[in-house]
């Protein structure tokens, strides 16, 4: 079964997926651990492809806007594999930790079987979503707490 | 001439111990931990994965780590590894646009959206040594205030949204889907499009190109520029993986963006309008990012019609000697056994003198002569 065929027979979109699986990509190693751990159950699973280490050219634009160029690669580790139901899960997580390629895999498999979506939504992909939102908006705020608030030096217009 | 050729296994093999030990230290105090490296060396992690042109900073900090901490070095052992890794893809171009800034200040306009944000900066510090960083016991754990909101999700870049007058030249993308240089897979070749050149000072050796940035504005150059805006956060990096399909996430990269403005006179069929120069860096590379803007324009003068009279606006000069893994190869080289070529450099000095002393007798003998 090609990975466009599962997701027709789990009847999720693309738009669905491509957000779990970056929200995958981002979780770190313990998080996925931890919620692997949790399941009530693990499904069997073989590697289509075992964890592998590679690179991505990341490319950008001159000026932010222009024509794109190659500004250097990182290194990323793949994994793909199958369910014992079929279903096929691909896992691309930045840095070199096979494990967690694999994981994402495993959650990506789980996230396209229907029995499971629902659950492994809620239970794994909302909190490590919102723990990702939560540590964004830390820096977030830490930056903010540099704003320069700038005031002319007029008497009686400065901030008290 | 007979000259030994091979030894030297055993003496090679020792010298690796003695490294060895030298990089250890003293045994008796802690071994680095390469996490540590990655938390409290970041900014040399950050330049050793620009110019290593790897993003991953265990991989940079176990270079450091290896390399004793001289970042030249490390940037070799990185780019050594990266030619045993296979390449999955070629991301998207990273909308720096939509980056989560943490930093980002312009020093041309004052007034921005989303206001001048400092963020982690050595700016604005005393440049006093903090003895209480050498102190027994160390800092504990330092923390930043918080401030109520936070930044806007998405800050736009500075030049697009307060230049409404068009005096700023504006960047497009013009050739969508033509193919882009790349320089681990391509030599340098020149006339060089400006992908090739700004890959090459992405990776180029920041005091090089830091070097050539500061000529432009000392007379060598002509630049007079402004820093629109400097910008530092985190960005998404999107692939499109074959067995997909569509695109999708696999992580988020920090980088340094710097754009320059720079004047420009104008010609018969342009008017005068600011240009601009770009630099970007893996993770917080600021001096970097600015440097690569400054010289990514002094480059741009066969484009924008100006005469190139200084190094910086040779691209054949810079491009061909930015690299510091390629410098340091030629450079260093020459401490390597060059014993038969100097053997043969002997031989010829030997000659010219014995030429030269003939050569002065016989005058000699020709002025007593005349005299």
């Amino acid at each position: 079964m090609t990975a466009q065929a599962a997701i027709k027979d789990g009847d999720a979109g693309i738009a669905d997926r491509r957000r779990w699986m970056g929200v995958l990509a981002r979780a770190g190693r313990e998080e996925l651990e931890e919620a692997w751990t949790a399941l009530p159950s693990k499904p069997a699973h073989r590697f289509m492809r075992a964890p592998e280490i590679g690179l991505v050219m990341v490319q950008a634009r001159a000026g932010g806007s222009g024509n794109p160029f190659n500004l250097g690669e990182m290194t990323v580790t793949r994994c793909a594999l199958r369910l014992d139901s079929g279903v096929v899960g691909f896992g691309y997580v930045q840095g070199r930790d096979k494990r967690r390629a694999e994981l994402a895999a495993a959650f990506d498999a789980l996230l396209q079987t229907p029995e499971t979506r629902d659950e492994v939504l809620r239970g794994v992909v909302e909190k490590l979503a919102a723990a990702q939102a939560e540590r964004r908006a830390l820096r977030s705020r830490k930056a903010a707490s540099t704003k320069v608030e700038f005031f002319t030096m007029v008497r009686g217009d400065n901030p008290r | 001439m007979y000259v030994a050729v091979k030894g030297g296994e055993r003496a090679i093999l020792n010298s690796h111990k003695l490294v060895a030990e030298e990089r250890r230290g003293d045994p008796a105090l802690a071994e680095l931990d390469v996490r540590q490296i990655v938390e409290q060396f970041r900014l040399a992690v950050d330049r050793v994965m620009t110019e290593g042109s790897v993003y991953d900073p265990e991989l940079a900090a176990l270079a450091l780590k290896q390399a004793q901490g001289d970042a030249v070095e490390a940037i070799f052992l990185l780019r050594a590894y990266r030619t045993t890794l296979p390449r999955f893809a070629v991301s998207r171009p990273i909308e720096t646009r939509r980056m989560a800034v943490r930093r980002r200040v312009s020093a041309a306009y004052k007034d921005v959206p989303g206001g001048q944000v400092l963020g982690p900066t050595y700016d604005y510090t005393h440049r006093l040594l903090d003895f209480a960083l050498a102190a027994e016991g160390g800092v504990g754990a330092p923390e930043a205030d918080l401030a109520e909101e936070t930044l806007p999700d998405a800050m736009p870049p500075v030049l697009d949204i307060l230049d409404g007058e068009n005096l700023i030249e504006r960047e497009f993308a013009d050739r969508e889907g033509e193919s882009v240089f790349d320089l681990t897979r391509e030599s340098l070749s020149f006339p060089a499009g400006r992908d090739q050149r700004l890959q090459n000072l992405a990776r180029g050796d920041e005091g090089f190109v830091l070097g050539l940035a500061y000529s432009t504005t000392r007379g060598y150059g002509g630049s007079h520029p402004f820093v629109g805006e400097v910008r530092l956060g985190e960005t998404a990096v999107e692939i499109t993986p074959e067995e997909l399909g569509f695109s999708i996430e696999i992580g988020d990269i920090t980088v340094t963006e710097c754009q320059m403005i720079n004047q420009f006179k104008g010609t018969a069929e342009k008017p005068a309008q600011f240009t601009r120069g770009y630099g970007l860096s893996f993770g917080h590379g600021e001096r970097k990012a600015m440097s690569m803007a400054l010289v990514d324009r002094a480059m741009r003068c066969r484009e924008l019609g100006e005469d190139a009279l200084y190094p910086a606006q040779d691209e054949e000069f810079v491009l061909s000697h930015s690299d510091n893994i390629e410098a340091v190869g030629f450079v260093t080289h020459f401490k390597l056994p060059h014993y038969v070529d100097f053997q043969a450099e002997l031989e010829l000095v030997r000659r010219l003198r014995a030429e030269h002393a003939t050569r002065v007798g016989r005058d000699g003998e020709l002025r007593e002569a005349a005299e």
